[in-house]
Order: C-alpha cells, then structure tokens, then sequence
C-alpha cells in the first residue's frame, strides 16, 4: 500500500544538494553570512543555503491528489521520506566541504576559500564538522516530511507565519523606518538588532500571523465581490471610492516613508511607467519588444537636451514643462520609425530586431559622432527639476519625484486601462490570438499593431523625461539593453496583460531586488541581483508563466488544456458560476 | 445584380494549380454550393477571394470593383466575410467578445475616445455591445445568457461552429462565404443549421457561399451549384442538373475503367 | 480582349503606405551606401584614409571573427530550425567553452607545457572547451527547454533570456568578474605568415582553417550520418519523424550538443583572436551570430556559416568602407551599429535571408 518511492527520493536529495551546492558555490552563503535575519540564531546565507530542503523534503512524498480521488494515508513514511531527501542532500553538500577542503582551487573558483568550508561546517573544520553539514539538512528534510502530519489548515498557516517571518526580517529597513515615522523607535530598537529580528519578536511575528491567517482567507475575494457585483451604478460608486482611499493611501505613503524609501519607490514608480507601456506591447498586442529601452532614452535625451544649460548644442533652456510634448512627440516618432520595418516580421526575429534597434540607439548616443549634440560618454549634465510655482521637482526631494511619478502612472494606468476596454484593445488582444483571423475579421493589422508600439513609445518617452529630471542627467550607460530586459521581467513576472499584476511585479522586483544600477530595498544582493533575475524568469516561465497576478485571459491561455478538458467533462458549466476559476492543479 | 464576379481566376502553390482559371458569377441574394472533390481547390478560392492569397492573375469584382491585392481587412470591409473550414475562434476571448471583435471596421472611436471615455465611445460601446447579443440570439438559446462570459474554448465543437458565423455576420457583411459549417455536425444540428442558412439570407438578407460536402444541405440550401475540380469549374446549375451531369459524377467517382 | 490581356499580368498586394516607407528605407541604404563608399573611394585616390594593406588586414580580421560568429551561428541555426525558437542563451554556451578552455589553458602554460607543445595543448584547450559547451548546451536544453517543447513559441524565448543571465551572473560567481586573459600563443603563430600571394597573421589563418575544418566535419556529420539524417527529419517535421520511429527527444539533444560543440569550437578561436574572456564574452558575440544566422537564412548550415563571414566582413570593413566616407568620426565605435543595421536591412530586403530557410512547416509562417 504505502510505498517509499526510493527514487523519488533520492532525484529530490539529489535537487536539494544541487541547490545547496550551487548556493554556496557562487558565494552567496559567503556574501550574506553577516546580514542576520532572526538574531541571533539565523542568517540570510544560511537562509539562501538551505530554504530548499524542507521545500524538498515536503514534495519527495507529496502525492497529487486529483478531485474524486481518496488522499493517501499520511504517516511515518512521509517523515522518513523528507529526512532520508535532506540527508541524500546533506551528503552532497559535505562531499562538496571536503572537495574544497582538500584541494585549493581558489585559483580557479574564487569563492572556494577556506572560509566557506568554516561556513558549510558550522565553524567546525573537515572532520568534525561533517556530521553536522549532513545532519542540518537531514533534519529540516525531516521538517519538511512532517509538514504532511498536519492538517491541511494548520500547514497553510505554518508556512504562512515563516514567509512573514522571512519578509519582516528581509524588509527591516521599511518596518523600523515605519515605526520611527509613527514616533514607536522604542518598538523598532527592541524588535530589531543588527538589522534582524529578535527570535522572540520573530516568534510574536510568526504567532500573530499564525492566528490572523485563517481570518483573511479568502477575504480579498469575498471582499471583491461585494464591492464589484450588484447593479452597475453600486459599482461606480464603490469603484470612485475604492479610488479615493487609494489615492489617500499613495498621499500618505511618502509621509510614512522618509527620502531614502521614497526615492526606491520613485524608482519603482519609473519601472511601472514603463512596465504599463511595454505590457501593451508584450501583454496585450504579442509583440516581444527587446529595445524598449531606446524609447525611455530618446524622451531622456529630449528632455535633456532642451532644458539643460550645458547640452553642448542648443542652450534653449526650456522649461520641463516644454519640453515634454517635445519627449512625447520625439519618442512617439521613433515608435513610428522602429515599430514600421518590424510589424511584419516574426515574431522572434521582431524581438532581436528591436533589441538591435535599442543597441543602436544607444551606441549612437554614445558616440564620437553625435558627442556634439548629445555629449558622447559624458551625456548632457544639469538638467533642471520639474517647476510647479511653488516649488521644484528634483531627486533631490524624492518624495516630490514619488508624487510625481505615482500622478503619471495613475495617468498610464487608466489609459492603458481605458484603450484596453475599447474596441482597439480588443482588436490587439485578437491579432495575438491569430494574426490571420483578425485581418479576416476587418482588423488593419498593421495599425492596431502600430498603435501599440507608439503608445508604448510614449509610456516610455513620460517615463524619460520624468527620469532626466529626477537624475539631473543623462548618460549612454543608463540605457543598456538590460534596462529593456529587466522591465520585460517586470511584466512576467507580475502578469502579462494585467495591469495590477505589473504593478505588483514592479514593486517586487525594482523596489525589493533593486533595477538596473539602482539598489532595491535589499541593496546587499547588488552583485546577486541578476542571476536572481534571470533564475526567476526561467522559473515563471517554467512554473507560472500567467505571473504573480494573472490576467483572467491569459491564465486561460497557458492552461487551455486543463480548460478543455474541464469543460468537456462538465458540459453543464459550473465553470461558468466560477469564470477563471478552473485554473486547474497548476 | 451581380454582386461578385470572378474572370479567369488563377492561383497556383509551387507548381500545384489550386485554381487554373475559374470564371463565375454570385448574384444579390443567391445562396451558391461549391463542391468538389478533395482538392479541387474550393478552400483555395476563398481564401483568394478574401485576400489571404493575392491571385496569380484573374480578376475579381466585388459589387463592380476589382479587390484583388487589398489586404484581407479592407476586403472585409468591403463586405465580404467568411468563416474557416478548421474553425478558427479567438478561443481566448469571451464568446461576446468574439462577435464585438468583428465589429471594428464598422466602428470608429479611437484612442482619443477611448482614453477621455467621451459619450461617443461610451455610446458606440453599447451599441456594439447590443449588436452582439442580438446577433448571438439568431441561434437561439445556445450562445447567450452565461455563455456571453464563457471564454470560447469552452464551447462544444457545434456551438463553435455557431460562434464563427456569429462573428461573420457581426463585420456586417454582404456576401458571406462559410467553409464547411456543417462539418462534423450530428444529424440534427445539420439540420438545424441549414434551416439557419436559409433564415441568413431571407431574414438578413446576406448573400451566402457555402462549401459543402453533406449533399444533402447542399440539395436543402443551395440556389445554384457550382462544381470545381483541378481548380476548373466543370459544371453548374441547379442541384438536380449538377448532380445528374457526367462530369461531375466522373470528378467524383473517377473515370470508369476502359474497357479494350 | 485588352482587359483579357490585362488580367494576365502577374498580380501582387496593392502597396500600402508601410510598402512605401519601406520601398524609401531601401533606396535610402542604398543611395548612402554608393554614397559613403564613393566619399571613401574619393578619399583613397587623395591618399587619405587607410592603405591598401590596411584594408587587407581588415579585410583577412574581418573573415577571421566572421568565421567564428559562423560557427556560433550554427548553434543559433539548428536549434531554430528544429525547435522553432532563438536559444538566446547560446552566446553563453559559447563562453562557457572560452570560460573553461582558459583554466586549461593556464594551467599547461604554470606547467610550461604549452610553450614546449603549443599544438597539442591548443588541442587540449579545444578539447576541453568543446566539452565545456556541449555540457552546459545539454544540460540548459533538459532543464529549462524539454518542459516547454509545447508552450507559444515566444515561451521558450522568454525562457532562454533568463537562461542566459542566470548562466552570465552563475560564471561570474564561480569565476570571479575580472577579464581572464590566455597565454600568449608562441611567436610564429603571432607572426605574418605568406599564404598565397597574402601576409595573414598566423592566428588569423589558423582561425579561418579550424572553422573550414569544422564546418567540413559538421556538413559530412549532418549529410552522412545516422544522428545527422534524424536531425534532419526532425527540423523538417517532429511528429512524422517520430512515427517513423526516430526517438525525436534524444535527436533534439544531438542537436543541441552539436551546436555546443561549435560553440567550444568558437571559444577557443575567439582565444586565439582576443586573448581575453570574461562572464559577459558571451553576449554580443551571440547576438552578431544570431545576425548571422538570420542573413544566412536561418535553418541552412551552409548559410549561417557563409552569413558569419559577411556580417564579419561588414563590420570590419564597412565602417571604415561606407560610413568614414561621410566624414564621420570615431567610426570604429560605430561596429555595432553596422552590424543591426546590416541585421534590420536583411529582414526588410529579404526575410528569408540570402540563402534561404530551411524550416519545419509550421515555422514558416
């Protein structure tokens, strides 16, 4: 009846090992030994070494239990199961200690020093320390397998209380700086040491959340409803409320925060800019753009080169005010420009194109060439902050360049919002369904298509100008190619094609992760930020590819399978009570 | 009147003659069967007709005015619009969705409209909106209520089959061109569906194209039967002259052995 | 009967005004180019500009880096052309050939093995940077490609992006960030070498002899052999193919070591050609090959090879050739530019690049 599915386990222990190997390997466990998050017990290296094991634990017994199917008993096998995974990974991971022990290979792996076999063996060397390296692992394996015991209520929220634990301990920084602002330092001193968690505080955290959890479940939905089902005009009104308290809230936020938070949320305000652009292109019109960042650069340089006092040709000095419409109409021109020869290519080879497109752009920024005019490597310096009568918009006060940002992505938002409920979003939303079928059914193809890319352009040309001002310059080097990748992640991560899905994604990534040259809230992963960058776009697209917040269309899309299937099953359509909802075992 | 004129069509695929100059006439208001063996090049004419293909040479009048070369949107605006022999939905969008969709060359707000919610857009909206549901009742109870929401991929294959002319019709064609719509249909959804034909061009006043191979619609539906093969017209007439016309009995069951 | 006639005239799609734009985008590259080489030509019979064996050494660098983007380009090309996707982490595989070959490579050098026996130690550092590749090319193809053999096909693109900045930032941790530089080959190689009628640098040639001896050893592996014949069968359909009995997972992995392989073939030549690799080598020698697959026709062996060499050409003689006839200054900066040009006027002049595709059906729409 119960077999231990040997394995299984052992492919798990094996996966366990391999992330913990490589954790340590490229020098994370060493780079984040001293950043403790629960004091004194636990740091972020230790967290990032061996966090997998009891995730590996748990799944080296975890049965799928399809709907109709009887759960399988849960007993001592699964306990046994998660620890013999740990110990498999352990073992791997001491192989790994006595490896580096015994050959100096410093030469060629930099981080393999003798400092990180102190690490990987608690402090206690080769021999002595081994045991440890390999029981550590084998017990939080055997955590894991545990984790099955209990009931399915309870599970939720032990996890539950360890992911806040992790996230108040990882954003320390906005929490104390919350409690300062609110006059609570005595709170924040006593709960957080050495930037960690204090283990009881931690422990309260854990508790607190253990017990809200249940209460909440769900509740964002229910709540949902009620606020957006009844008759249209109860709706408005709950909607024109909703969207009083959440200016309110975004009013107050600034306040809450003190400079150095505002000036990451400024960032992220900027990313979210241009993330909503780039969602309609890649979310809603199809269109893989890899260049994006050439639009954000030409509205910077436009705004650059007419307002500041030193841009090496003109001296026109303008006011930002404008010129603005001259960034817009600028950056809407090179949507024109690039977006006509790509629209009726592929759609991966429009994706290297533009990508090409963008290098250009940028190189061209940079060169010797047009150095007259846009000033080569150097870029074009002091530029003026935003006049409004009163006072001036500039980095220097990130909080009146967070206003400001907020006030234009709320302008984003709703024109994406309001082009997407029109009969122009749903020509894009058709043409990425099938490019043919929409020309058949009377969509120009090429405008709808172009439509998107200019708008996008102009999203991106706002999101320049806004960011000359706020930087004070402009130079090549702010516009890499990585900078159109990064918002790319932005967007697949938070959910293509759904506006709060890339608001979500933005402020995950730029203002926790940190963007492109500019430092998140978790400025210590700096050197860590694009390999963690780049593993989670691989695991979106592999795991989740509809995003942290999907996008009801697009989840359909990714998991049509599952839906056919239901559908087929279930004529009578008790999918249709629940729409979206059959998202299946994903 | 004849509303769509084809002189000397040709068409041809690496060598292979799809269409080796067909000459034929639809008139307002005819309901018109092409039929034809496997490969005689039926699908091939439509997707000519509605541009997915520029023909070879030969010249198609629409209403007078040649079409050949626009691209298939202007050619759907120009009132021609058809449905697919594999059934091609926007399986992701709602089954409203779908029939709005075919409304925009029809519809004019633009990106000013839409971002300012002018009383333009806010009415054009509700008009396309009441368009779409009143079309989707044309087949009854099957396509509205819960189903507006339902995203396409949800439908069986007949009430997919259903959506397409839906979405056809919502372009507000003149001459509507349907490929196979009764294609793996059971007994009595044929049935119905043909008497849907007949109500398209009686009630809506569409002219309508079919290509069929159940012979019994085509007895049912057809005005005037058209028969291809090897991308020539060999015959055409009524059903009853077609369907006793050697030629065509030939293209379809091959020439009888020569005997000595 | 004259509208009979009429009617016989070939027809095409009515231009629209994107046609005409596009019609001026060609006529324009091609009046700058007649224009910028005539500036350049102008110059040349003033005696400015570069000499005649300037040019030649430009030309001869230029086929040298160009035939290594083609033996880059291979990998882009037969990944495409069975798969249907641009593996963008490939200019990654190809340094991490460069990547591994280098740590050979000082080694023999701390032994004084690779001045005593240059030759066999090049062959070790080939050896082991093909190795180097094809592993990295296996692995990333089994854990990130297989599950989304099925998925849209902008999935698997999205997916390789990620790819490439995980393996880029994984190398850098492993590695350390500094640039890593290769011992220096022995004297004779460094030194011209009369070849025909021609001085050629010594690496150069022995460059442009390794890609010829790849690409002669690819053709007959792909021509000639059982493995080669299902890759084959593959890329031209995955479903027939598989139920003409080829195990079509264990062809797709044959495809991506073969083009690792090329990839370590790349690595070492760009050793000979630069000396230097770093954790971002990789990046935009891979974007140049994926250029070059393109131009070549993507899907056609023979044709990525052959766009290698070009978009090598263009850019070691073009800016020199077209764009320092306008007087433009700096124009070696402008490489790059020269080469996504050359990348966005190919699409628009000719999709289906120079020597045309060779796709899977459903690809070629």
């Amino acid at each position: 009846m119960i077999t231990i599915d040997m394995r299984r386990m052992l492919r798990w222990g094996m996966t366990a090992g391999g992330v913990m190997t490589f954790t340590a390997a490229v020098g994370m466990l060493e780079a984040f030994e001293d950043r403790l998050l629960i004091y004194p017990v636990l740091s972020l290296g230790y967290l990032l070494l061996l966090w997998f094991v009891p995730v590996a634990g748990y799944q080296s017994s975890n049965v799928a239990v399809l709907e109709g199917m009887e759960a399988p008993p849960r007993g001592l096998h699964n306990v046994i199961a998660g620890a013999v995974t740990g110990l498999v990974g352990g073992v791997v991971l001491a192989l790994f200690a006595i490896v580096i022990n015994a050959f100096d290979l410093r030469d060629v792996f930099v981080p393999f020093s003798l400092k990180l076999v102190g690490l990987l063996t608690y402090g206690l060397g080769v021999p002595e320390g081994l045991p440890y390296a390999v029981l550590a692992p084998a017990a939080l394996g055997l955590v894991g397998g545990l984790m099955h015991l209990l009931p399915a209520s309870v599970r939720r929220r032990v996890i539950l209380a360890v992911e806040w634990v992790v996230v108040v301990a990882l954003l320390e920084q906005v929490f104390s700086q919350i409690l300062r602002q609110i006059r609570l330092e005595v709170v924040a001193d006593r709960v957080f040491t050495l930037k960690a968690l204090e283990w009881w505080a931690a422990l309260a955290v854990a508790a607190l959340v253990a017990a809200v959890a249940e209460r909440t479940r769900g509740g964002f939905g229910r709540m949902r409803e009620r606020l957006f089902a009844g008759d249209p005009r109860q709706r408005t009104r709950n909607s024109a409320w909703m969207a009083v308290l959440v200016l309110v809230f975004l009013i107050i936020i600034p306040q809450l925060l003190g400079s150095l938070l505002s000036e990451v949320l400024a960032n992220v305000g900027l990313f979210l800019l241009m993330g909503l652009g780039l969602n309609i292109v890649v979310g809603l019109a199809g269109m893989l753009d890899l260049g994006y960042v050439a639009f954000f650069a030409v509205g910077a340089y436009t705004v650059g080169v007419l307002t500041s006092p030193l841009s090496p040709r003109f001296t026109l000095e303008w006011s930002w005010w404008a010129a603005l419409p001259v960034a817009i109409l600028t950056s809407a021109l090179a949507g024109l420009l690039v977006g006509t020869p790509v629209i009726r290519m592929r759609g991966d080879y429009l994706a290297i194109v533009t990508l090409g497109f963008g290098e250009i752009v940028r190189i061209l920024f940079l060169s010797d060439w047009l150095s007259t005019t846009f000033g080569g490597a150097q870029g074009v310096q002091n530029i003026p902050g935003i006049p409004l009568g009163f006072t001036e918009v500039s980095g220097v006060g990130p909080e009146g360049v967070l206003y400001f940002a907020l006030f234009f992505v709320l302008l984003a938002a709703w024109i994406s919002w309001s082009l997407q409920e029109s009969r122009i979003g749903r020509a894009w939303t058709a043409l990425r369904e099938d490019e043919t079928v929409a020309a058949a059914m009377g969509i120009n193809i090429v405008r709808a298509k172009l439509n998107a890319f200019i708008v996008g352009a102009i999203l991106a040309g706002f999101a320049g100008a806004l960011f000359a001002a706020k930087l004070g310059s402009v130079f090549p080097s702010s516009f890499e190619l990585l900078v159109s990748i990064i918002i790319l992640v932005v967007v697949i991560v938070g959910g293509m094609g759904n506006i709060p899905g890339v608001a979500v994604g933005a402020v995950v990534l730029i203002g926790v992760l940190g963007g492109p040259n500019l430092p998140g809230l978790l400025a210590e992963f700096a050197e860590f930020k694009l390999l963690i960058y780049g593993a989670l776009l691989v695991f979106m697209m592999l795991r989740k590819p509809e995003g942290l917040v999907p996008s009801v269309r697009r989840s359909r899309e990714l998991h049509a399978d599952e839906l056919t299937q239901d559908a087929w099953l279930d004529k009578s359509g008790t999918l249709a009570e629940a729409p979206g909802g059959g998202r299946g075992a994903g | 009147m004849v509303m769509l004129d084809i002189h000397n069509l040709h068409k041809s695929f690496g060598g292979v003659e799809a269409l080796a100059g067909v000459n034929l006439h639809i008139a307002q208001g005819e309901i018109v069967s092409v039929i034809g063996p496997n490969g005689a090049g039926k699908t091939s004419f439509f997707n000519v007709v509605t541009g997915f293909y520029p023909p070879d040479s030969g010249e198609i009048l629409f209403e007078g005015e040649s079409i050949v070369g626009l691209e298939s949107s202007r050619i759907t605006e120009a009132g021609i619009a058809r449905t697919f022999q594999n059934v091609r939905l926007f399986l992701n969008m709602t089954v409203l969705e779908n029939v709005m969709v075919a409304q925009h060359c029809r519809t004019r707000a633009g990106a000013f409209h839409a971002i300012l919610r002018t009383p333009f857009l806010r009415r054009e909206e509700a008009e396309i909106r009441a368009r779409a549901e009143e079309i989707l009742s044309f087949f009854g109870t099957r396509l509205v209520g819960y189903r507006f929401d339902q995203p396409a991929l949800s439908l069986s294959y007949a009430n997919r089959r259903r959506l397409e002319i839906a979405r056809a019709m919502a372009s507000e064609p003149k001459l509507l061109l349907l490929d196979e719509p009764v294609a793996g249909m059971n007994p009595r959804e044929t049935a119905e569906l043909t008497g849907l034909i007949r109500k398209l061009r009686d009630e809506r006043g569409f002219t309508v194209v079919i290509i069929e191979h159940d012979m019994r619609v085509v007895r049912d539906v057809s005005d005037r039967v058209i028969v291809l093969d090897h991308g020539v017209k060999i015959a055409e007439g009524s059903y009853d002259e077609v369907s006793s016309d050697e030629a065509v009995i030939e293209a379809y069951l091959g020439r009888p052995a020569e005997v000595g | 009967m004259t509208s009979a006639a009429a009617t016989r005239l070939p027809r095409r799609r009515r231009p629209g005004w994107v046609d005409s734009f596009l019609l001026a985008v060609r006529i324009a590259a091609i009046v700058l180019l007649i224009w910028g080489i005539a500036g350049t030509v102008v110059k040349g019979i003033n005696g400015e500009g570069p000499t005649g064996e300037a040019w030649r050494d430009l030309v001869v660098a230029g086929i040298a880096q160009g035939a290594m983007y083609g033996l880059i380009a291979l990998g882009y090309s037969m990944v495409y052309g069975v798969l249907g996707f641009i593996n963008f982490a490939h200019g990654e595989v190809f340094m991490s050939g460069g990547m591994v070959g280098f740590f050979v490579a000082n080694y023999l050098w701390d032994i004084r093995f690779w001045d005593t026996n240059f030759v066999l130690s090049i062959l070790l550092v080939l050896a082991s940077s093909i190795l180097a590749s094809t592993l990295v090319a296996v692995i990333v193809e089994r854990v990130a490609y297989r599950p989304l053999r099925d998925a849209p096909r902008l999935i698997p693109l999205i997916t390789s992006i990620g790819i490439s900045f995980f393996l880029q930032y994984t190398f850098a941790g492993l590695f350390g960030v500094a640039v890593k530089n290769y011992p220096p080959p022995p004297d004779y190689l460094r030194a011209r070498i009369g070849f025909l009628d021609l001085e050629i640098e010594g690496t150069k040639l022995a460059v442009i002899v390794v890609a010829v001896v790849t690409m002669v050893a690819l053709y007959l592996f792909v021509e000639k052999t059982r493995t080669g014949r299902s890759i084959r069968a593959v890329a031209e359909d995955k479903e027939i193919a598989a139920l003409m009995g080829i195990n079509v997972d264990r062809t797709i992995v044959a495809t991506f070591a073969v083009g690792g392989a090329m990839a370590g073939v790349a690595g070492t030549l760009w050793a000979l050609l630069f000396r230097g690799v770093s954790f971002i080598t990789g990046f935009l020698p891979g974007i140049k090959a994926f250029t070059a697959a393109v131009l070549g026709g993507i899907g056609n062996l023979g044709g990525a090879m052959a766009g290698g060499v070009l978009l090598g050409l263009f850019e070691g003689v073009g800016p020199q050739l077209v764009l320092a006839g306008f007087g433009i200054p700096g124009v070696s900066q402008l490489k790059d530019v020269v080469a996504f040009t050359a990348l966005v006027l190919v699409l628009i002049f000719k999709p289906s690049g120079l020597f045309g595709e060779r796709l899977a059906a459903e690809d070629r729409a």
